[in-house]
């Protein structure tokens, strides 16, 4: 099921952060979202994580709330919102109108070997069976009523339209292939990313 | 003298603090319901203690204060993401009521209650334990100023023996 996946990750990131400016604010999960985002251009309003599994959804709602003017948008894989997707209801609970959650769902541990993660289907063979956990039913399920899931080059436009400008909470799942790319690294150190973000945000470390 | 409760709410008014995060916390209930009641603070409920320090991170990259309220219970589930407070060296204010220790009736409490000093220590959370009702206020506030101020990493450890046993509805015991 996986191998249906059209979605490159890589020029969807870049498509869904173009001509981002000081009005978006963007968390990247650990792995290849992180990468992803990086790829697409580093810049002191990107919070990259290099570790924090389950972090990204907390961390894009906390933010939302404290920035309500800005646009707040969270780009990470399935099995690090499968770590915390009691979050999904915290945000739901919020209704944050400026946080949109984007999930890249390739249906593997992408970072580790590419083990079948709970998104891929049952039953796919002894080394690639998961539990087909639906993300974008679960999210709708923990209350966050705009979900849907994406699978088309066609629909991109509307994706990007939606995680930038549509009414929040919005919540797209959007099925990717699974891939071999380069690792494009932002900066490591956590404070010093901290620091450049709300020096960009607030004027002051 | 006002309620201890009463006087950490005030303590999140003189920081500034703009959002507070609880689980499901009895011993914390007037404190979530004055926070909840105040239109200065914005109040999350949590499903699991991590989550409340994913967003307190969150809040902090945004410019908000923020303080999440726990049983000492809640402390092992956090033990990972608490490193953030570390790596992103951000201010981090936490308030915990402790259970398995004065006189603790239920034997589930124990373990992690009695690791819970040891566990924040590790993870290189400053301590701030308080067993007396009229010291809290000033303690609050030491720990808010350790956080705010000094960018650490700071729990305020409010033992059993000030918040009293839980007695199930049997008489209260006097503390």
């Amino acid at each position: 099921m996986s191998s249906s996946a059209t979605l490159h990750r890589r020029p969807l990131v870049k498509e869904i952060l173009k001509g981002a400016d000081d009005n978006l604010l963007v968390i990247g999960g650990l792995g290849s979202s992180n990468w992803d985002i990086t790829d697409a251009g580093d810049r002191p309003l990107n919070m990259p994580l290099w570790g924090a599994m389950g972090a990204p959804v907390g961390m894009g709602l906390g933010l939302a709330l404290a920035q309500p003017a800005k646009r707040v948008l969270v780009v990470t894989g399935d099995a690090d919102l499968m770590m915390s997707l009691g979050s999904l209801a915290t945000v739901a609970a919020q209704q944050p109108d400026n946080l949109a959650i984007c999930v890249l769902d390739n249906e593997k541990f992408g970072e580790t070997g590419n083990q079948a993660s709970h998104t891929s289907p049952r039953n796919n063979g002894p080394t690639d069976s998961g539990a087909g956990a639906d993300l974008a039913m679960i999210a709708k399920g923990c209350g966050l009523a705009d979900s849907s899931v994406v699978r088309e080059q066609a629909e991109v436009a509307q994706l990007v339209k939606d995680l930038r400008t549509k009414k929040g909470p919005v919540f797209r799942l959007v099925k990717v292939m699974v891939e071999k790319l380069d690792f494009v690294m932002p900066p490591q150190d956590g404070a010093h990313l901290k620091d450049r973000f709300r020096q960009a945000l607030l004027g002051s470390a | 003298m006002s309620d201890w409760r009463d006087d950490i709410f005030e303590v999140f008014q003189d920081h500034d603090i703009k959002q507070v995060y609880h689980v499901p916390d009895a011993g914390h209930s007037r404190l979530i319901e004055a926070c909840q009641r105040s239109n200065a603070i914005r109040t999350l409920a949590l499903t699991t203690e991590e989550e409340g320090v994913a967003v307190a991170a969150g809040a902090w990259l945004g410019g908000q204060r923020s303080a999440m309220l726990m049983q000492s219970s809640g402390v092992g589930n956090t033990v990972n993401m608490m490193g953030l407070t570390k790596t992103l060296r951000f201010p981090f204010l936490t308030l915990i009521t402790m259970r398995g220790e004065y006189g603790e009736f239920n034997s589930w409490q124990y373990p992690m209650g009695r690791a819970t000093p040891a566990v924040l220590e590790a993870m290189g959370v400053m301590l701030y334990p308080v067993d007396e009702a009229r010291e809290v206020k000033a303690t609050v506030d030491a720990a808010a100023r350790t956080a705010f101020n000094g960018g650490q990493a700071a729990a305020v450890l409010l033992r059993q023996k000030l918040i009293g046993i839980k007695d199930f509805g049997k008489k209260k015991a006097k503390s």
